[in-house]
């Protein structure tokens, strides 16, 4: 019944047009008021370069160079968030992994906060996501060193290992914080930062999350086959021809990648690598050559739908995107507990 | 060649010796128990046969080529496995499973070929599980489970099938079944190397028994005996390896094993004079 192509086709077909249609809605809402036909023109022109009619400056780079990056950032940090949870369920084995949960967002937010303090941010533009990625790493490198033994882990260690690795970062994070305060520039450029969310990003944040998580999400789909295969444990993936060792590895580097771009990019927005993938597993079954597209979308459609609710209903109040997403993960992570109790016992 | 073999195999888990000087070459055709106790490292052995785990020394061969060199790819090709624990908890359909088994014939974008198709339909035949080919293996009961796990070894055309305990979740009609379909793949030229646990059925369907056990004075594991059910099966090696005796008729050229039951003299004479010492003390 999972492998009915047609209802496969048909969800994917589903969630491509809400993606362009929330895409859509995310260029011609905001609190600015700018008619529809003007709006028509300034994509046209920016398309195909024709010439410029007479149309107000600031409506044309409020158009541009505010709504359409917040856009694609969102979708593209939704999108990689939910590929990496789906990756990193997979690797574990473990419906409960994902990147908020086994510490792997809070490692890069600390490495994220070491690149500003340390002035690395003011070098390159990449020295963020670069120290992001580095910090995802070694934060995903123990906790799966620490929960998984010859291939198998265990939902507790695993979790608890998660949420051990996530307090040491956030206490880490806290440290440098308290340390920078001296140097009101350096304090006041982690605090922004850690405020993460989607306001004021521009196209140079679009130029690190799009190459990365184009380009994870390609190689990824090119390990779609040992996904599955992993998802049946080590021994039958190494029986079948799977060199589990150095695939881990590389989805490893390849989700860890993908977790620092984001979260360099929008800050650590939970639950939506945790929800999403459960969901479209629950739709599509265990196949990852369905799993991974449904995911991309999935997730893009997720993050920018909540931002877009908040900008609807709550734009007085500057509510931050993480709590959106945690106020519909989190009760879903405990159900997903309790279910987990009940089959366990 | 030989399909498979090893030489001089040493395996220690925390620098402890678990297994060590294991030799052993197997001939195309055959159908080989590995026999012994719980914890005699059936399961370590056939682990370091396929190369899923690393020896401290010595080397196993695949056609005469040392595993650990060659890729996991090539090794799937003619190592075929059945692992002990079944957990399948994605939702897979049975013939998906089975379509794994193609996985190292298959580069990641390639679909199966009519050809493909027509090989994971015979193991499905083979195994007898046409029937469930659409069903979830997460409905499966522990037995079908097992038949599609083997449906997947058989679908990666490998030499050789290692088996680990491959009966162990069967009620008596499809542990039998299993094992005579065991049998006749090695009729048709395959070799199959099994932990079994049930002696009687070892010496009924296998025709090569490999007792694993502690030799006197040792910690590791070894070979104890290795040959026929009739060489391998004396009261000797049953009571040093299984602390039991039986009665070992052979009939029709069968040996079974009836009337078994453990020695515990041993045990108990060592208890007593433990005992003594102690009330000579107080």
């Amino acid at each position: 019944m999972f492998s009915n192509l047609r209802f496969v086709q048909l969800i994917l077909m589903l969630l491509i047009a809400l993606c362009a249609g929330l895409t859509l809605l995310g260029i011609l809402q905001g609190p600015a008021d700018i008619p529809l036909a003007n709006i028509g023109i300034i994509l046209k022109q920016a398309l195909f370069n024709t010439g410029a009619q007479a149309l107000p400056n600031w409506q044309t780079s409020i158009i541009l160079d505010v709504r359409l990056p917040r856009v694609i950032i969102a979708l593209f940090a939704g999108a990689s968030l939910a590929l990496c949870g789906l990756v990193m369920q997979g690797m574990f084995r473990n419906p409960l992994a994902s990147p908020s949960v086994l510490g792997v967002s809070s490692g890069a937010s600390l490495g994220a906060v070491i690149a500003i303090y340390l002035g690395a941010s003011l070098v390159s533009a990449w020295a963020i996501p670069l120290f992001a990625f580095i910090g995802a790493s070694i934060s995903l490198t123990i906790v799966y060193r620490v929960a998984s033994n010859h291939g198998q882990t265990s939902v507790a260690t695993l979790l608890l290992s998660g949420v051990a690795m996530s307090a040491l970062n956030v206490a880490a994070t806290s440290l440098l914080l308290a340390l920078s305060l001296s140097n009101w520039d350096v304090a006041r450029m982690i605090i922004y930062w850690t405020m993460g969310g989607l306001d004021g990003r521009t196209w140079d944040h679009v130029l690190i999350i799009l190459p990365i998580v184009v380009s994870g999400f390609v190689l990824l789909v090119f390990y779609s086959k040992q996904l599955d295969l992993l998802l049946l444990g080590e021994q039958h993936a190494l029986s079948v021809g799977v060199d589990v060792r150095r695939v881990r590895r590389n989805l490893l580097i390849i989700s860890t990648a993908m977790v620092g771009a984001s979260v360099s990019v929008v800050g650590g927005i939970g639950f939506i690598g945790l929800v999403v993938p459960h969901i479209m597993r629950l739709l599509l079954g265990p196949a990852h050559r369905y799993l991974l597209p449904a995911c991309l979308l999935a997730g893009a459609l997720t993050l920018l739908g909540a931002d877009l609710f908040i900008n609807r209903f709550f734009s007085e109040q500057a509510i931050p995107l993480g709590v959106v997403t945690a106020a519909l993960g989190a009760p879903f992570f405990l159900f997903l507990l309790i279910k987990q109790r009940f089959t366990l016992s | 060649m030989s399909p498979l073999s090893c030489s001089n195999l040493l395996f220690s888990y925390d620098k402890k010796p678990l297994l060590e000087n294991i030799s052993l070459d197997f001939t195309a055709g055959q159908f080989v128990a590995l026999i012994g106790a719980n914890g005699a490292g059936k399961s370590t052995l056939l682990q370091l046969l396929l190369g899923l785990i690393k020896q401290q020394s010595g080397t196993v061969f695949i056609d005469g080529r040392d595993i650990h060199r060659q890729k996991r790819r090539d090794i799937a090709k003619q190592l075929a496995f059945v692992p002990q624990s079944i957990e399948l908890p994605y939702a897979f359909s049975a013939q998906a499973l089975v379509a794994m088994g193609r996985n190292p014939y298959l580069g990641p974008f390639e679909l199966e070929t009519a050809e493909d198709q027509r090989i994971i339909h015979n193991a499905m035949h083979q195994t007898d599980i046409t029937h469930l080919k659409n069903r979830l293996v997460t409905t499966l009961s522990g037995g079908e489970k097992q038949r599609v796990i083997i449906a997947r070894a058989l679908a990666q055309q490998a030499a050789t099938l290692l088996l680990d305990e491959p009966i162990a979740n069967l009620d008596i009609c499809h542990q039998i079944e299993t094992l005579q379909l065991i049998r006749a793949l090695t009729h048709s030229g395959k070799l199959a190397i099994s932990a079994l646990h049930d002696l009687n059925l070892a010496a009924r369907y296998c025709d090569r028994l490999i007792l694993l056990g502690q030799m006197p004075g040792s910690s590791a594991t070894t070979v104890v005996a290795d040959g026929s059910p009739a060489q391998v099966l004396t009261a000797d090696n049953l009571a040093q390896c299984f602390s039991i005796a039986a009665d070992i008729i052979t009939c029709k050229g069968i040996v079974n094993l009836t009337n078994i039951r453990p020695i515990k003299e041993k045990i108990e004479q060592d208890n007593y004079a433990t005992q003594s010492t102690t009330s000579a003390v107080y």
